[in-house]
């Protein structure tokens, strides 16, 4: 059903070319809403559907934009989509919307929506260009799930929200690691991430 | 005084990096060495200084409920707000164009050493996020806003170099393979954030 450079543009993404731990790009909003889980679920499928619409949109009219205004037309397309994603989430999930602050306006810059979109979306047919950005948002997603799923356990041991760590281990002398909840550790995280990722693939290591 | 607890304050407790991690991508991506961690500082903090009053301007003066007052009574209810992202953005993609303009005409020698970083600043995230945290804030005047974006922009500029001047070191140093690169940064990363935390207890 799917073709080769389909195929690969939907998986790829998920980890030999992983947006985050291997293209480096959308750090940011990555590191600041991974302390709890929904957020970043949340966070997660809002760039996926901005990622693959935008890619899709930029895909079709890929012929008719001048090359030097190129970046204007791009943010504008993904400026549009951010503020319909906002509206949404600010009239159905108002405490969410809260939540994320101005991380879900910074969207925008996230760096993964103007890279794939240069990278990919400007030279290859739409199908292809929605694939790809769904990959990518999907590879994203992952990567913060990941990085909350460690953060909100070990940090307040909880799970969504739900207590997960029993009563007793806290009455042994256990106790969360309040270090997990502050923003570095997002960092250490994913630097951990990074690490079991590229020694499990051995090609990406740098010299 | 109030403006200079501000500057201070968004320089180390606020700082764009540490405590919010906006302007990430370039963060790590620039970092390899200090001389072109600062060009390109130096070229963020400006951009901030710019485009900062400007979005402050256009905020309050068209896009907040009843900001339209001005143009007369009929104008007071209309609400742009939900068009302030795409406002910001028009404006900074424009000001970095017309920054690039004025780089490339009067300093050639900068230009080039930027290369193509300049450009990048329209999505780098520190800028719009500065600017939705100014809207966020309510700042009383256009100059508290640029003492802020100054600030802001110094405080990333500081991270920058010090991260640059740690990499240019750690090249001497053994680290397992799989963590070469990208990954040993962003435990820097980290634990230069926890050594910035301590100033968060510092009331101004």
């Amino acid at each position: 059903m799917l073709s080769k450079i389909s195929k690969e543009a939907l998986l790829g993404p998920l980890s030999r070319n992983n947006p985050v731990i291997v293209q480096v790009l959308g750090i940011c909003s990555c590191l600041a809403v991974t302390a709890k889980l929904e957020p970043a679920i949340v966070m997660g499928i809002s760039v996926t559907a901005i990622t693959a619409f935008s890619n899709l949109i930029i895909s079709l009219i890929r012929n008719t934009i001048p090359n030097n205004i190129r970046i204007i037309v791009q943010l504008v397309v993904v400026a549009a989509l951010v503020i319909i994603v906002d509206q949404v989430l600010k009239a159905y999930n108002y405490e969410m919307s809260k939540a994320l602050s101005v991380f879900i306006g910074l969207i925008i810059t996230n760096c993964i929506l103007m890279g794939r979109l240069e990278a990919f979306a400007l030279s290859n047919k739409p199908w292809p260009s929605f694939l790809d950005g769904i990959g990518n948002g999907i590879g994203y997603a992952i990567i913060l799930v990941v990085v909350a799923f460690f953060r909100e356990l070990l940090g307040s041991g909880t799970l969504f929200g739900i207590q997960v760590i029993p009563q007793a281990f806290y009455e042994m002398g256990y106790s969360n690691n309040g270090l997990m909840i502050l923003p570095p550790m997002a960092l250490v995280t994913v630097g951990c991430i990074i690490w079991w990722h590229r020694s499990r693939n051995k090609d990406l290591q740098e010299q | 005084m109030e403006e200079l607890n501000l500057f201070i304050k968004s320089i180390f407790i606020d700082n764009m990096i540490f405590a919010y991690f906006l302007g990430m991508c370039s963060f790590l991506a620039v970092s390899k060495n200090v001389k072109t961690a600062f060009g390109l500082g130096i070229a963020v903090t400006f951009m901030l200084v710019v485009t900062l009053p400007i979005n402050y301007l256009l905020d309050n003066y068209l896009l907040k409920p009843g900001a339209m007052q001005w143009l007369g009574e009929e104008f007071a209810t209309v609400d742009l707000s939900f068009l302030a992202l795409i406002m910001f953005i028009a404006v900074i993609a424009s000001m970095t164009q017309l920054v690039e303009m004025a780089v490339e005409k009067f300093s050639p020698s900068l230009y080039a050493s930027l290369g193509i970083f300049l450009p990048l600043i329209a999505v780098n995230c520190a800028i719009l996020g500065c600017a939705l945290f100014m809207q966020q804030r309510d700042f009383g005047s256009a100059w508290t806003a640029t003492v802020y974006g100054a600030g802001s922009g110094i405080g990333w500029t500081l991270a920058i170099v010090g991260l640059a001047a740690i990499r240019e070191k750690l090249a001497y140093s053994n680290i397992p393979k799989p963590l070469r690169g990208i990954g040993i940064t962003f435990i820097l990363t980290g634990l230069m954030g926890i050594a910035f935390m301590s100033f968060l207890g510092i009331k101004l």
